[in-house]
């Protein structure tokens, strides 16, 4: 077993690994960028070195000082978690070529799974259910217009090394499809580099659905069961559960063999998750496969009683599937919330700061994985993900009311969090009757939230003023002007909160 | 004491005064027995006729509000005492307004040149944060008399990006 692990990543997802080696008794080291020194998975770390500026590129995206580092205190293997060096190949060749064993699969299997393109080739070969296209990238406005009218419209445009909608069009009609290709070429040239753009049948209203697979290199794979992920904006997720309310046993048992046949088509090892489109009528199809732990990993571990990162380390270790796919037997539901630091009532734009006051939900069923502290200064140079809060009950409904208590008990205070966003799907019909697709998140959001009652308005006037007297030299530290758009700034020196208070009325 | 507070714009004088280890509140007149006590800086816990609230308060440096469960009011609480502090104002629809960074981030991309004519609400500069793009609009019509910065600036919280007249 290993001695000492490099966490090659930040926020909740270093402190989650930090976690299992502790547990393991393995020592971990963490690194951390310039505006991370105060971050929390420093503080949980038995070692942190400092490896560069803010930005990601010159940090947690440097290969050669994250090697240097794991030389220089000696780690003998690196878990990159998820996003930054996660899906790298070059990373992972990296690694081996420096003797320091990647937690994850190998370069040869993520450069197959890593472009969109590729995996539907060797996908294509070994007989896996595709979303009807094309497998390579498209050389013409001609050729697409051809594929487009053989699978039939609406068509996806999408980018062979994309992610995160970037290079992504949905095209209706003949029409538009010249100027959508132009466009998803150019955006995936500038985000990726690599101007490749392919076309896939666009499937109406689809769900999500993804499979976990772990693999050991002794050439066994098991299945662990589906999340349903179809609550996105922005193709980005935003609360996931496992079990799907769509997914059967016989769906389950469909999908994770065929989840088998991806991993062992691309000689995959480690934790992965094969992504599926699925209609509304169980018929699946393969989209590509995640080649990293996945943030909504926790969902699965409840449900399986399973530890992923354990698992991870082990096989990465070269030890064998401690069970087969008989032994795994799933459990009750769970669902996660990615609370994030963006502010709802600004279209959800992100919303750095420092959080001033955090009351954290505890108590049966909830598990909390989170990246900040009371305190702490969320910087804007990463992903603004600060928290997951995951339910658990025997039954979808237990899991639906425990998270929304949870939700209740949870408060973070001086920065804008998407935690309100969480009560409206767990009390919407659609939500609580499992009706999902990719679109549910847009059509709530385009009505309006449901006015919260206002019946302690009383109750909030005595508490502001009895916070005046027992709180009387309380002014907010955070007092920097942050004037809102167009107002001039105001008038510095409040000595009080009233005072403050006072200053903001009259410039109202 | 006596305070005049709004919540979500709604006024309420309150006098509040110690009697036995409680506060008896006079809520326009309306007395209430209230038991009170600070658990921790920015959360306090009520109780009122027997019934548990536990209140935290946020204060952002433009405003402050009161979460009561999870109903979030907007407070305003002013010492009618304090006079002075009445005066000043809203800079005029009329004159220069500011365009401020609500944010720390970058400039991505200037939408307009200088002594440009804008609308209200249109596109000014588009600003990043956390991988996430914001377009900041104009707060008013009238002519774009100052750019302060350019594609690729890092720019600070409350740093003035432009000026509308």
């Amino acid at each position: 077993m290993f001695k000492k692990i490099l966490i090659a990543n930040r926020g909740e997802i270093a402190v989650r690994v930090m976690r299992a080696c502790r547990e393991m008794g393995i020592t971990s080291v963490a690194v951390f960028s310039d505006v991370d020194r105060a971050s929390l998975h420093v503080r949980k770390a038995d070692e942190a070195y400092h490896i560069g500026p803010s930005a990601a590129a010159e940090s947690y995206l440097n290969i050669s000082k994250i090697l240097g580092v794991a030389k220089l205190c000696g780690a003998d293997a690196i878990h990159p978690g998820y996003g930054f060096l996660s899906e790298n190949a070059k990373f992972a060749e990296a690694c081996a070529e420096a003797g320091v064993k990647f937690i994850g699969p190998t370069a040869a299997s993520m450069e197959i799974m890593g472009s969109k393109t590729r995996a539907r080739q060797a996908m294509e070969k070994a007989g896996i259910p595709l979303v009807p296209g094309t497998s390579r990238g498209l050389e013409s406005v001609q050729q697409a217009e051809e594929v487009a009218e053989r699978i039939g419209y609406p068509v996806m445009l999408k980018a062979a090394a994309g992610g995160g909608g970037k290079g992504m069009r949905l095209v209706h009609n003949r029409q538009d499809l010249k100027s959508a290709l132009e466009g998803a070429q150019s955006e995936a040239q500038r985000s990726f580099g690599d101007g490749e753009v392919y076309i896939e049948k666009a499937i109406v209203n689809p769900r999500h659905i993804e499979m976990q697979v772990l693999a050991d290199e002794h050439g066994n794979c098991v299945y662990l069961g589906e999340r349903e992920c179809s609550i996105q904006r922005r193709h980005q997720k935003v609360l996931e559960e496992s079990p799907s309310p769509l997914v059967d046993p016989d769906m389950r048992r469909r999908m994770g063999e065929i989840a088998v046949r991806v991993a062992k088509a691309g000689n995959y090892t480690n934790a992965g998750t094969v992504e599926f489109l699925s209609d509304q009528h169980k018929n699946f199809y393969f989209l590509e496969m995640n080649t990293r732990l996945q943030v909504e990993h926790p969902v699965t571990e409840l449900i399986t009683g399973l530890d992923l990162v354990h698992l991870q380390i082990r096989i990465a270790a070269g030890e064998k599937l401690p069970f087969t796919q008989n032994d795994i037997q799933i459990r009750g539901h769970a669902i996660e919330c990615r609370i994030y630091a963006e502010d709802p009532d600004n279209n959800y734009f992100p919303s750095p700061g420092k959080i001033s006051l955090l009351l954290a939900p505890a108590g049966p069923g909830i598990r909390r994985d989170s990246g900040m502290y009371e305190g702490w200064n969320v910087p804007i140079d990463y992903d603004p993900l600060l928290a997951k809060l995951i339910g658990y009950g025997t039954d979808r409904q237990q899991a639906i009311s425990r998270l929304v208590r949870a939700l209740n008990e949870y408060f973070v205070g001086g920065i804008k969090t998407n935690i309100s966003l969480f009560r409206r799907i767990l009390h919407d019909p659609d939500f609580n009757a499992g009706k999902l697709d990719t679109g549910f998140l847009d059509r709530l959001l385009k009505t309006p939230p449901e006015p919260a009652k206002r019946e302690d308005a009383d109750v909030a006037a005595i508490a502001a003023g009895l916070f005046a007297m027992l709180e009387p030299g309380a002014i907010s530290s955070s007092a920097t002007a942050l004037p809102a758009n167009g107002h001039a700034p105001q008038a510095n020196g409040a000595s009080s909160s009233w005072k403050r208070s006072a200053r903001l009325e009259a410039l109202k | 004491m006596i305070y005049e507070v709004a919540i979500d714009g709604k006024h309420y004088r309150l006098e509040l005064e110690r009697e036995r280890g409680r506060w008896l509140c006079r809520l326009d007149g309306r007395e209430i027995q209230v038991d009170a006590v600070l658990a921790r800086p920015d959360v306090v816990s009520l109780l009122i006729e027997g019934k548990s609230y536990e209140i935290k308060r946020e204060r952002t440096a433009t405003d402050m509000h009161l979460w009561v469960g999870s109903a979030r009011y907007e407070a305003v609480l002013r010492d009618p005492r304090s006079l002075r502090s009445r005066k000043g104002g809203l800079a005029d629809e009329k004159g220069p307004r500011k365009l401020v960074a609500p944010m720390p981030g970058k400039i991505v991309r200037v939408l307009v040149l200088e002594k440009s004519e804008v609308e209200a609400g249109q596109g000014i500069l588009v600003v990043e944060a956390m991988k996430m793009q914001n377009e900041l609009k104009s707060p008013k019509k009238g002519i774009v008399q100052k750019l302060a910065v350019k594609d690729g600036d890092n720019v600070n919280a409350g740093d003035v990006l432009a000026v509308v007249e």
